[in-house]
């Protein structure tokens, strides 16, 4: 090339000086920074979050228990003397608890005073009561120091969640009631302990008896009910895509379909099942059956896209081996192609059920949000489920609520973490370089 | 006879026609299996499919059709003057008696006539019931004996079973579009109904969002308003907030982990910012409305703002980081599908590393990033449970992140939630509000799996 093609006018001075590479430098180390910085910025906010969570929701597993001297008065609890099993279970226990308490602050006059006193134990009090002379009737007669369920706000001032040193007026235990709570303290007879009632009850309107369980077997069964209609019709139709379909208009329609309902918001499902599951097929509300179903839906392309995956990583020489050897297309899927891709296929299974144990959007649209007590027995009767519970706590007024939803909040990311940590393990043992 | 019972007992049958049909086939094989069509293994399946799928499909109709005819033996048994009511109050009196058969709780006072009524309804549930069980169990030993007499050494055996087999999953395959064709039916028929008491025009333009209904002709100030405006001017705005949050986090990670990263750090890096899509929405709302929304209001109030305890500005931020694995992890892939050749080019021209990133492998990678960005704003606009908790529920058309707006989403749930008349406007607004909500985002996706395809087709 000759000078002369090159107009003078167009040439720029190409700055080689150290000033310029140091400037570039630099900008190279601010780039790589913030490619830190923000995943240091993700990372620390997943850590706070489950930090948060953790800090006020630990307490949760322990409730304070305070003891009182109790006068089991044979005349109250059992007047024939027969210690039958049923008249002691029908004793009316919190009576005595409110007489003990009367007895143990004598001090205590006016109708407020007083309801405020038997406001220090739990409504259930009673039944810790009942349990503890039904293990051992021979108490009935005697006067026991027996250990009982504070009430929430109790629970809370002992937990430290209600500041003593507030003024009177800000806080909801008042200046008499700590003054109680301060005698028994000061007898040794307050005491905290391991929640169980958190893990084996339902529902309840007062925060000291509302557990898990009842959500936890609602989320059991509304799972089975997911599992048992995704997987197979999961599997089934991603041997029939990946294996068997004609490339045509119609298997092309099919997979654009599953890709699309993937990202389908959750909501939409839910509005599916309530006008398709309940209103057409008049199936029960609230029922983890419906529940189950929805979210079958909902997880069946995450299914089918995983085990899709799965079987294309199968290489063609086993298949062209199996067929060589004489087996009929559908034993080569059966017998060698799909055993190969199993523990992908359960990895993408147990990522579509920790999926669909976090759902709460679909859930609320059939009713699955209803307040209940009792612990669900089948598939058909009303239930709720752990996130759908974790919701309803985190609407509650009662402040003690706030840490029972963080309690609750802790064991579903438990179960989640489990679940997910189980697909890892799955892939890492099983996965296979071919 | 519980359902569930039922449907054990024939699974049971089946495994039991397996073993028949298989040692059914060894014995007219005379002992040498070879002389079979197929191997025994495949009568025995034959047998148990003849016994299990005609038993459960008539289950299956069973329990769909049952209800409606015990509903009309019902009707048609009740007195005279109670079938002359008005579909609306009959169907109230027919839900009352149905309740006091399955023993809950009756919004009337109970006469003899609906006891009588209520009696009978459950008679007849009960023969229904196990005359469903003896009908599909004895269908299913029908079955059995059938397909156990048919089986000779010429019966092609392995062939039946699979066509079975195949049938079957072609039947599974369809299920994803019968969903779809579901969703749109219902939604699209819903709506239909709705816009036919609240014009199209009106819902998609309006301004104003009040769907209190009036109860009575009479009533004040409760006359209705459906526009969608301001609904979807509130998701707008989180969504952005929330893309605001979500993209430079995300693809900042996404840089860093496809160009700097070494393979180490990535393999750990990248599930823990999956972990954040995994964490239960629910959690997120928890955490926006009692941690998040309280510290920006303080935060606000102590520069002197005022800022709503339900700031849009809250909601969007938690969104914004639920939805950071969403951007990250697919433009982390498109980015390591650049090839190789066009980062040596840039080096071998003198380029630094973040020089090639942001004018060759950025923009190589840009379709992708388009398409990742865009799933991840659809699965923003569909999120649900944030805004329900951590959003308002009052309508205000406004454009200031620190005041309360409301969600398309948080409106669903509101109208939804609760005991509501199927039918009255609240709840068909709801669903006309889900089809404009799918076919957003059934555009959005559309287009991104559009444009992340087409960029792939362009290296491989």
């Amino acid at each position: 090339m000759t000078e002369s093609t090159i107009p003078t006018t167009t040439l720029r001075r190409v700055d080689l000086s150290e000033a310029r590479l140091k400037r570039r430098y630099a900008a190279e180390r601010r780039f790589r920074l913030y490619g830190i910085a923000a995943i240091v910025t993700a990372l620390g906010i997943l850590g706070l979050l489950i930090g948060t969570i953790v800090a006020n929701g630990y307490t949760a597993f322990q409730q304070t228990y305070v003891a009182i001297p109790v006068y089991l008065d044979a005349q109250a609890i059992d007047p024939q003397g027969s210690r039958d099993a049923e008249t002691l279970r029908r004793a009316d226990y919190q009576s005595l608890v409110k007489q003990s308490l009367r007895d143990l602050f004598p001090e205590v006059t006016g109708r407020r005073d007083k309801i405020k006193l038997y406001g220090l134990v739990s409504n259930a009090a009673g039944d810790d009561v009942r349990d503890q002379v039904m293990d051992d009737p021979s108490m009935i007669g005697t006067t026991q120091t027996l250990w009982m369920r504070s009430s929430d706000d109790i629970d809370s001032l002992i937990k430290g969640a209600i500041d003593r040193r507030l003024p009177e007026d800000d806080r909801r235990v008042k200046d008499n009631e700590i003054g109680w709570i301060e005698t028994l303290e000061a007898q040794g007879n307050v005491e905290l302990r391991f929640n169980k009632a958190f893990f084996t009850s339902g529902d309840s309107r007062e925060p000291e008896q509302a557990g898990i369980w009842g959500a936890a077997v609602g989320s059991a069964y509304t799972l089975m009910i997911t599992l048992l209609l995704s997987f197979p019709i999961g599997v089934l139709s991603a041997v029939y895509l990946e294996e068997f379909a004609p490339k045509n208009r119609l298997t092309d329609l099919i997979e654009v379909n599953i890709n699309n309902l993937a990202a389908v918001p959750s909501i939409i499902f839910g509005l599916l099942g309530l006008a398709v599951f309940l209103g057409t097929f008049g199936l029960p509300r609230s029922a983890p059956l419906v529940g189950g179903m929805v979210l079958a839906l909902m997880t069946l392309p995450t299914i089918i896209i995983a085990a899709r995956a799965a079987l294309k990583a199968v290489p063609p020489s086993i298949r062209e081996a199996a067929l060589g050897i004489g087996a009929s297309p559908l034993q080569v899927v059966t017998h060698h192609v799909l055993p190969l891709a199993l523990p992908g296929v359960m990895t993408g299974t147990i990522i579509g059920m920790a999926q669909a144990l976090g759902e709460t959007a679909p859930l609320l649209m059939i009713g699955m949000v209803a307040f209940i007590v009792d612990v669900p027995g089948g598939v058909t009767d009303p239930a709720t489920v752990l996130p759908v519970q974790i919701y309803l706590w985190a609407d509650s007024p009662e402040r003690a609520f706030v840490e029972k939803t963080n309690g609750a909040i802790m064991v579903l990311l438990a179960f989640l973490i489990v679940m997910n940590a189980l697909a890892v393990l799955l892939r890492k043992r099983f996965e296979r370089q071919w | 006879m519980n359902s569930l019972l039922l449907i054990a007992i024939l699974l049971v049958l089946s495994s039991v026609g397996y073993a028949f049909g298989q040692r059914r086939a060894r014995v007219v094989s005379g002992g040498h299996p070879s002389t079979l069509h197929s191997r025994p293994q495949y009568y025995g399946l034959y047998v148990a499919l003849w016994c299990g799928i005609p038993s459960l499909l008539l289950m299956a109709a069973w329990l769909i059709i049952e209800p409606h005819v015990a509903e009309w033996l019902l009707v048609s048994n009740l007195p005279a003057d109670a079938q002359q009511l008005s579909p609306d109050r009959l169907s109230l009196l027919v839900n009352d008696i149905e309740n006091l058969a399955s023993g809950n709780i009756v919004s009337r006072e109970v006469d003899p006539v609906l006891q009588a009524a209520a009696d009978g309804y459950k008679a007849v549930r009960q023969i229904g019931n196990a005359a469903m069980a003896a009908a599909a169990i004895s269908l299913a030993v029908l079955g059995l004996a059938f397909a156990r007499r048919r089986i000779a050494p010429s019966l092609r055996a392995r062939n039946l079973v699979e066509r079975t087999v195949s049938v079957l999953m072609i039947l599974a395959s369809t299920i994803a579009i019968l969903t779809t064709i579901g969703i749109v039916l219902s939604l699209a028929f819903e709506a239909w109904r709705f816009f036919a008491r609240v014009p199209i025009t009106e819902f998609l333009f309006g301004l104003s969002w009040s769907p209190q209904t009036a109860l009575r002709e009479d009533q004040v100030g409760s006359s209705g308003a459906f526009g969608a405006v301001p609904l979807f001017a509130g998701t707008l705005m989180i969504t952005f907030i929330a893309m605001c949050v979500a993209v430079p986090i995300g693809l900042f990670s996404a840089i860093y982990m496809s160009e700097y990263a070494s393979p180490k750090i990535r393999a750990t890096v990248k599930p823990m910012l999956e972990i954040l899509a995994g964490v239960p929405t629910v959690v997120y709302g928890f955490f926006a409305a009692l941690t998040v929304a309280p510290f920006i209001r303080n935060s606000g109030e102590a520069i002197g703002l005022d800022v709503s305890s339900e700031s849009a500005l809250a909601a969007g931020a938690v969104m914004g980081i639920m939805i950071i694995p969403f951007v990250s992890s697919l433009s982390d892939d498109v980015m390591n599908a650049v090839p190789r050749s066009l980062r040596d080019g840039a080096y071998a021209l003198g380029a630094t590393r973040s020089e090639t990133i942001k004018q060759v492998v950025f923009p190589a990678a840009l379709p992708g990033i388009v398409g990742s960005v865009l799933l991840a704003m659809s699965r923003a606009i569909g999120e649900t449970m944030i805004v329900v908790m951590a959003a308002g529920l009052a309508a205000n058309l406004t454009a200031n992140p620190l005041e309360a707006v409301t969600t398309v989403t948080v409106q669903i749930v509101t109208l939804l939630v609760g005991d509501q008349e199927f039918d009255s406007a609240k709840t068909l607004a709801a669903f006309a509000l889900g089809l404009l909500l799918f076919a957003v985002t059934l555009a959005l996706n559309v287009v991104a799996l559009h444009v992340v395809r087409r960029y792939r087709e362009k290296y491989d």
